[in-house]
């Protein structure tokens, strides 16, 4: 009787739903499959349609980005030049302070520290950039300019060290993660050589835990390329080529954000420019997000 | 046995070993005692530098909220909260822009939620190690680290344009909806996860299916987890400004969002509207709506907090 059960009716329509739940989940799955092929395609069609009219010698090598004028010119260097100074001054903050503020917690801090100084430092990876932005504009570049009399209103520095700030707290969890995935014989193997808790700590665990922490300073160089709200914020909106942090400078992002405040119709070259600077922007970190799951996956076979 | 060693943690360890700053240097010469010093030295000033580094960023952030609450404080009143934008700094309230945060991240949830927990049930329950679960893996991974304007311009590109949606709150949660999925199916994996296999073996024992397994034993008991990582993935929705922008969410307006398919607006817009604004009087408004959004989102991180120990105190997880 009961050996007669699995072949019964209602069985064989448990089975047949059975299959079709595991079907439907599967296709919410592979949605994650269709946004970035969106994303390429949306980028893709329009990029295409941008390089069209503008050579792509003159978009990538041109060093004058003014699509918005009468006579426009679309190098795109100076953006990327905007991007990359904010992005340095924003990770000589944050990859110092936060490999040290991981390696005390990972290494020095007692668990009653830890419980306090890690939600603190998950607030602030929570705040919402356009807080941030308000920071930089109207605290910390009023602040500079009693040292910096030179310091535009709109700069790249404050906006710089306050993205440094918010991108802390990424370096530090994901570096402290990798450095408590070191396994404690190595340290051992350390203190019995002798080794005073700093060297154990910097010549033993950082090492071992190289890879996990390289991905985490790529992944961290990948958000203040991405990031938005600060620079547009408090960085200007003047693409320059230059490397001074005290004048107004505009990235990549600002740009996309200045054009979608105005209303620009659609299929205008103008409308193009956000999409073909999306697509650099989109490459640029797409491909640093790959190295660093790279490595963190290496990382993981190392101590699996 | 590294699996141990990664989950009771390095930083309990220090005790165990007594004192292993003086092995190496002999201690009875001169030279050796002197090294001992100079290296524990360095110990100590690199633990200040350490600590230096934690005390500096929290005290940012405490000027940050001092910052705020000092320009904002003296803004917020019940007219504020009720009023709609205005041309004129001070009969500027924010009701538009919270109705409009708050209608859009409920239909942002109603997208993301059910399509992210299946997403996740598919991959942690039925997709194994397989060829197409790993991809998709990788991917997930992946899409969390893409900046959000790149969905900003997604969602212009399809929602707005080819769907036809126009700048409609319809289109913003669909935008949105796509930026939480990955932390939406990351938090929940790790909800499910966390559930014991005994649990599963023994539904499985008693003659259950795959599905009411998952559906009877495994949800219930991940719920708490799952529902957390929603809370916290909704909040991170709740504050970004430039997606809506790119899909071209509208600056100035003065009603109340009705349907999904109205115009719209929300807070951080609106404060982002405000602070770009030369004239001092708005900064002030936007100090006080920063406030009001903190509000929101503190009152979202203490829901999640307050329903993980709630479920942990019951024992559940």
């Amino acid at each position: 009787m009961t050996l007669r059960g699995p072949q019964s009716q209602p069985r064989r329509g448990l089975r047949r739903a059975e299959f079709l739940i595991e079907w439907g989940l599967f296709a919410c799955a592979l949605l994650s499959i269709g946004t970035t092929i969106g994303i390429i395609a949306v980028l893709t069609v329009e990029t295409a349609g941008f390089l069209e009219e503008v050579p792509i010698g003159e978009f990538l090598f041109g060093t004058e980005w003014t699509p918005l004028f009468a006579n426009p010119r679309f190098g795109v260097l100076p953006l990327v030049t905007g991007t990359l100074l904010v992005s340095l001054i924003a990770m000589l903050v944050a990859l110092p302070m936060g490999l040290l503020s991981a390696v005390y917690l990972s290494e020095y801090a007692g668990p009653q520290l830890r419980r306090i100084v890690k939600p603190v430092l998950e607030l602030l990876a929570g705040i919402p950039t356009v807080v941030y932005g308000y920071f930089a504009l109207l605290f910390v570049t009023p602040l500079l300019q009693e040292f910096l009399p030179d310091l535009s209103g709109f700069n790249a520095l404050g906006p710089g060290l306050v993205m440094g700030l918010m991108i802390l707290p990424l370096v530090s969890s994901l570096s402290e993660d990798a450095m408590r995935g070191v396994p404690r014989g190595l340290r051992e193997g350390s203190y019995a050589l002798g080794a005073t808790k700093m060297q154990t700590s910097l010549r033993v665990v950082v090492p071992a835990a190289f890879s996990g922490i390289t991905a985490a300073f790529i992944l961290a160089i990948s958000r203040a390329i991405g990031e938005t709200m600060i620079v547009a914020i408090a960085a200007g909106q003047q693409p320059r080529l230059t490397l001074d942090p005290t004048k107004p400078v505009e990235t990549m992002t600002a740009y996309i954000v200045q054009v979608s405040l105005g209303d620009t119709p659609q299929g205008t070259l103008e409308y193009r420019t956000i999409f073909a600077v999306g697509m650099l922007l989109f490459i640029g970190t797409f491909g640093l997000n790959l190295v660093s799951a790279w490595l963190r996956e290496r990382f993981r076979e190392e101590y699996a | 046995m590294s699996a141990q060693i990664s989950h009771s943690g390095a930083s309990d360890f220090g005790p165990r070993v007594p004192s292993p700053e003086s092995r190496t240097p002999n201690p009875e010469s001169r030279a050796g005692a002197r090294a001992i010093a100079l290296r524990r030295g360095a110990d100590v000033a690199f633990q200040v530098l350490a600590l230096l580094v934690l005390v500096i960023a929290l005290a940012s952030l405490a000027t940050l909220i001092w910052d705020i609450v000092a320009d904002g404080a003296g803004t917020i009143s019940w007219n504020f909260i009720t009023s709609f934008s205005s041309r004129r700094a001070s009969q500027a309230g924010i009701w538009h822009a919270l109705t409009g945060s708050i209608f859009v991240i409920v239909v942002t949830a109603l997208i993301a939620v059910p399509i992210g927990v299946a997403a996740a049930i598919y991959l942690e329950e039925y997709g194994g190690r397989s060829l197409a679960a790993r991809l998709i893996e990788l991917n997930i991974t992946n899409l969390a680290a893409v900046p959000s304007i790149i969905y900003g311009l997604l969602g212009l590109g399809l929602f707005v344009r080819m769907m036809g949606m126009g700048r409609s709150v319809l289109a913003g949660a669909s935008t949105l909806a796509l930026l939480v999925l990955p932390v939406v199916i990351l938090s929940t994996r790790e909800a499910l996860r966390a559930v014991p296999k005994t649990l599963r073996e023994g539904s499985y024992a008693l003659g259950a299916t795959k599905w009411q397994t998952i559906w009877h034993q495994v949800l219930p008991v991940a719920a708490p987890g799952i529902l957390t990582g929603l809370i916290l993935a909704l909040s991170r929705a709740i504050g970004e400004t430039a997606p809506l922008i790119t899909i071209g969410a509208v600056t100035f307006v003065t009603f109340a969002p009705d349907s999904i398919w109205s115009p719209f607006t929300v807070l951080p817009i609106q404060i982002f509207n405000w602070v770009s604004r030369p004239q001092v009087e708005f900064h002030a408004n936007a100090a006080a709506g920063i406030l009001v959004l903190v509000a929101l989102l503190l009152s979202m991180n203490a829901a999640a907090i307050w329903l993980r120990d709630r479920y942990q105190k019951r024992g559940i997880l």
